[in-house]
């Protein structure tokens, strides 16, 4: 018996992504009274595999192999699949990434083991084994029983956070079997924007709406996200107008994020986007209409022209980045 | 008696709406602008709403009045000009040539119709007669082998975007409105001339023009129907084309009354919601009665149509009632808004211009009693 | 080449939603349904992709597991396009008995592409196409955002944070799409929606299986605090409430 956890590196380095899941894990497997052990595939340093004994796994089972560098969903599951076997683990944690996403079922097919995403905190009982989910994007809430003896968990982004829970994790090479023959799938090209804070996870999101008027107007938008460390998000209008990228596109059927921060300007607040923002910590919304839909689920809000009062937002955070 | 759509009606009224969530991104400019939808009318006759009650056999939908009228509300719920501009060439124009027009005829310019590449216009009016179709000064004069036109018509809805006119006129004004006919005109025929753009109260974005005819030889294969019976095609024209008239109307005003709701569930006034105040509640109740009353009119003449039997009684009551419900309730909804309601931001101004065209054109409001009164007392 | 996609009937994303008197369940009733968004991106991809490989792509099959009240959501598939459908008569209890489902019922069909959505808008599962995938022994790229043929050759991109890795992946095989995919969902138009009825829609009836999960119990969220105010004059009021009051900043 035992808590297997599969950690998600990013060129070699763990996120915060990485380190709730562990921390969700272990406490899973101090409710079990058994022990998390942490999966890493793909090549990552030694001293990077032992931080996640900061969050609770004693044992780190690696797969230092240079084929595991590029995403091939069969192939990473068959290891995966092998590792929980070899553990004897019954339950399985992955983040709500779209590495869970492409890996987290073909596993579950393999092991015949339920699989449950968008779980949004602890078990509520282990045995029915049940857990707590959104459904219909945080309109509702549902307990899950899962009825396999192994079950699968993709925790929902910031819905545990990062529980430090120190432990001197050990290092184990697992020798994973699987042939060349096995990878699909062949990555020909990649393109990133560097220097980019990425909006699944950032911290902090600047989003614009259909009242920033035109694509010209996202300067001031664009430099407030840089003061913030923040990330530049919009609502679908703005990407079907292709004002900005449809990776930017947050709500229903975009992006769902979960930031701490989420500054709303001019974005109305249609349910759709609701549904993909509503999980921030802390919403923000700078709207003209004083009845528009952000406002009840906003936190702090502004009724103003965003153009007007973006301006006046960066002179005032620039003046406490200055201070503090 | 039976309520249910069938899954094929269900599917168009949301075929409209999806097309129709994209008019509302620019309709307020376009109203403000008068500026024609030439973009999504080239998107309506993709979808074949352009020719949706054609034969298959000319490349139509094949679709009965029940759809086009859930087809017509759900669009002019957002957009009324579009809803007309699509009314006109369908219930109008390409009736009529599917109606009255010989096979020649049809094959010649149904095909065309449907695909949006000719759009339709019925030109009844005139500076002096308006719906009553029995005093027409437009004049075709047989002339053997063809007809020579000359008049002016007023107030044509797709007049410069159309091509195809259907063109009411007398050729024996002894024999008064017996001695009208019905030609179809093309409009790039010497002696056309498009007067200027009519810069309308509402339903702006739909291109309203007169029309002068100079001398037009207009062939004798293009008289639509029999050698005298244009006056008979255009009222029945006018008794079809008011059930859609009416379900503009009733599209006209369920938008009204969707954003009134929306804006009393939203707004507080006095400490409390618009909507938890009675006054605003009754006016939300009585606006919700009469679209449901307006509506089944509608449905009640659609269907009397579908199943060929008469129907002229039951579209102008339709159509009186939808119209003047819909110029009630898009006041009303101006109203809720208050200051709101005022401006052009909230839609519901542009609604109440568009609601006081349905109770004049296609046959007044006072024009649809008379239809009625008579009815009524003839029985 | 024939695409095969896969389409879930979901209650309509504007719907408001109501819980059952005991809580065991979502109030189902009233409810608009509509092929679930990523699903009906998938096919309107699918199509396009049909109508530009001249012939080379056959048939776009579209396959559900319902009962009979999802016909409806699979003949509007149809009047979009699809050419054909397959309904798998059984409720589709978990995404775990769905994707078994289906891929019992196409196993001798020959599909060489698969495409289906990253999640359903219902329960918010991401797990259906993964775990068709598995069952057909398919490869499967996820977080398609682009579909694309280089001759022979299937080019997807796949997103990756701060971008996207473009994938060639060996036939047949599995693509679970996101947005971007195709830039809207296709309206039927007329002829499409009265054609829809005379195209082929096979039932097939589910094959024994049991689900993996089960949902017990509903509850709606916490309602949220009132929105506090801040005057556009005095915008560094905000910045002190994000510091001092949310400490966020």
């Amino acid at each position: 018996m035992s808590v297997l956890i599969y950690t998600e590196n990013f060129d070699g380095k763990f996120k915060k992504t990485t380190f709730e899941t562990v921390s969700y894990g272990a406490e899973i497997a101090h409710q079990m009274g058994t022990t998390a052990i942490a999966l890493s595939l793909g090549s990552v340093a030694d001293n990077e595999l032992l931080t996640l004994g900061n969050y609770g796994a004693s044992k780190v089972l690696k797969v230092n192999d240079a084929r595991f560098s590029n995403l091939d969903n069969q192939a990473f599951a068959a290891v995966i699949a092998q590792a929980v076997e070899k553990e004897g683990a019954n339950v399985v944690i992955m983040s709500g990434s779209n590495i869970a996403k492409a890996v987290a079922p073909r596993v579950s097919v393999k092991l015949k083991a339920g699989l449950v995403f968008a779980v949004s905190g602890l078990p509520k009982n282990l045995s029915p084994f049940t857990v707590p989910k959104k459904v219909f994007h945080g309109k509702a809430f549902a307990d899950v029983v899962i009825k396999s003896p192994v079950k699968i968990i993709s925790l929902a982004q910031n819905s545990f956070g990062v529980k430090e829970n120190r432990q001197t994790a050990v290092i184990e090479a697992f020798d994973a079997k699987i042939d060349d023959a096995a990878f699909k799938t062949k990555v020909t090209s990649v393109e990133k924007s560097t220097g980019k804070i990425i909006l699944t996870d950032a911290e902090i999101i600047v989003s614009g709406g259909r009242g920033m008027k035109s694509a010209d107007n996202w300067k001031p938008l664009e430099e407030l996200a840089g003061i913030l460390g923040a990330a530049t998000a919009c609502s679908r209008p703005v990407s079907d107008e292709g004002w900005r990228p449809h990776s930017e596109h947050v709500g229903q059927t975009g992006k769902i994020i979960a930031p701490n921060l989420y500054i709303a300007c001019g974005i109305s607040g249609a349910i759709q986007h609701l549904a993909g923002v509503s999980s921030s910590k802390v919403i923000v919304a700078i709207n003209s209409d004083k009845e528009a839909p952000i406002f009840s689920a906003a936190d702090y809000g502004i009724i103003g022209d965003a153009q007007k009062v973006l301006p006046e937002l960066i002179g005032a955070f620039k003046k406490f980045k200055a201070e503090n | 008696m039976n309520f249910d759509f069938t899954e094929e009606q269900i599917m168009i009224k949301q075929a409209a709406r999806d097309f129709a969530k994209k008019l509302e991104a620019d309709v307020i400019e376009r109203d403000y602008k008068a500026e024609y939808p030439t973009q999504h009318i080239k998107e309506l006759s993709n979808l074949g709403f352009l020719g949706m009650l054609v034969n298959p056999k000319y490349g139509g939908g094949g679709m009965d009045t029940i759809s086009y009228i859930l087809a017509v509300e759900e669009i002019a719920k957002i957009d009324a000009s579009v809803a007309v501009i699509m009314s006109v060439h369908n219930s109008l124009g390409c009736w009529g040539i599917e109606a009255y027009g010989t096979e020649a005829q049809k094959e010649k310019y149904l095909p065309q119709m449907v695909t949006g590449e000719k759009i339709g216009a019925f030109l009844l009016s005139e500076p002096e007669a308006g719906s009553d179709a029995t005093s027409q000064k437009t004049l075709a004069e047989d002339k053997g082998d063809y007809y020579l036109v000359n008049g002016t018509k007023n107030w044509i809805t797709n007049a410069s975007s159309g091509s195809v006119f259907l063109v009411i006129a007398q050729t024996y004004p002894e024999l008064q409105h017996h001695g009208i006919n019905a030609l179809i005109v093309d409009k790039d025929m010497p002696g056309v001339t498009i007067g200027p753009h009519e810069d309308k109260m509402g339903m702006r974005s739909s291109d309203t023009h007169s029309v002068m005819f100079n001398d037009v030889i207009v062939p004798k294969e293009n008289r639509l129907g029999g050698d005298g019976f244009g006056f008979k095609i255009a009222m029945k024209g006018l008794e079809g084309g008011r059930i859609s008239i009416a379900s503009q109307a009733v599209g006209i005003a369920q938008g009204a009354y969707e954003r009134a709701l929306q804006y009393s569930k939203e707004r507080k006034a006095f400490g409390k919601l618009l909507a938890e105040h009675q006054s605003v509640a009754f006016k939300l109740a009585e606006m919700y009665v009469k679209i449901e009353n307006a509506r089944n009119l509608v449905l009640k003449a659609a269907w009397l149509k579908d199943n060929h039997k008469p129907y002229g009684l039951a579209g102008a009551m339709a159509k009186q009632y939808a119209a003047d419900s819909a110029m009630e309730i898009t006041t009303e909804a101006v109203q809720i808004h208050g200051g709101y309601g005022y401006v052009k931001e909230y839609h519901v101004e542009r609604l109440m211009r568009e609601a006081k065209l349905t109770q004049i054109y296609e046959g007044t409001s006072e024009i649809q009693k008379i239809v009625i009164s008579r009815q009524i007392l003839r029985a | 080449m024939k695409i095969l996609v896969c389409i879930s009937n979901v209650p309509d994303t504007t719907t408001k939603i109501k819980l059952t008197a005991d809580k065991t369940a979502i109030d189902l009733a009233n409810v608009q349904w509509i092929i679930n968004p990523w699903d009906e991106l998938a096919l309107t991809r699918a199509l396009e992709l049909k109508e530009a490989s001249a012939g080379k792509i056959t048939k776009v099959s579209v396959i559900s597991v319902g009962n009979q009240s999802a016909e409806p959501t699979i003949r509007k598939a149809l009047a979009i396009g699809a050419d054909d459908a397959f309904r798998v008569n059984a409720e589709a209890k978990d995404a775990y008995f769905a994707a078994f489902q289906i891929a019992e019922a196409v196993k001798t069909e020959a599909y060489d592409i698969i495409l289906c959505g990253i999640e359903s808008s219902d329960y918010n599962g991401s797990a259906f196409g993964g775990m068709l995938a598995e069952f057909m022994d398919h490869p499967s790229v996820s977080s398609v955002s682009n579909f694309e043929f280089a001759g022979e050759v299937v080019k997807v991109n796949r997103e990756i944070p701060g971008g996207y890795e473009v994938v060639e992946p060996a036939l047949p095989f599995v693509a679970i799409v996101q947005k971007g995919i195709a830039k809207e969902p296709r309206i039927p138009s007329m002829r499409g929606i009265m054609m829809a009825r005379q195209k082929p829609l096979k039932v097939v009836e589910a094959a024994p299986a049991e689900a993996m999960t089960e949902f017990v119990a509903f509850e709606p969220p916490q309602p949220k605090a009132a929105c506090k105010m801040v005057d556009p004059a005095n915008v560094a009021e905000l910045v002190e409430l994000l510091h001092k009051e949310a400490k966020i900043i």
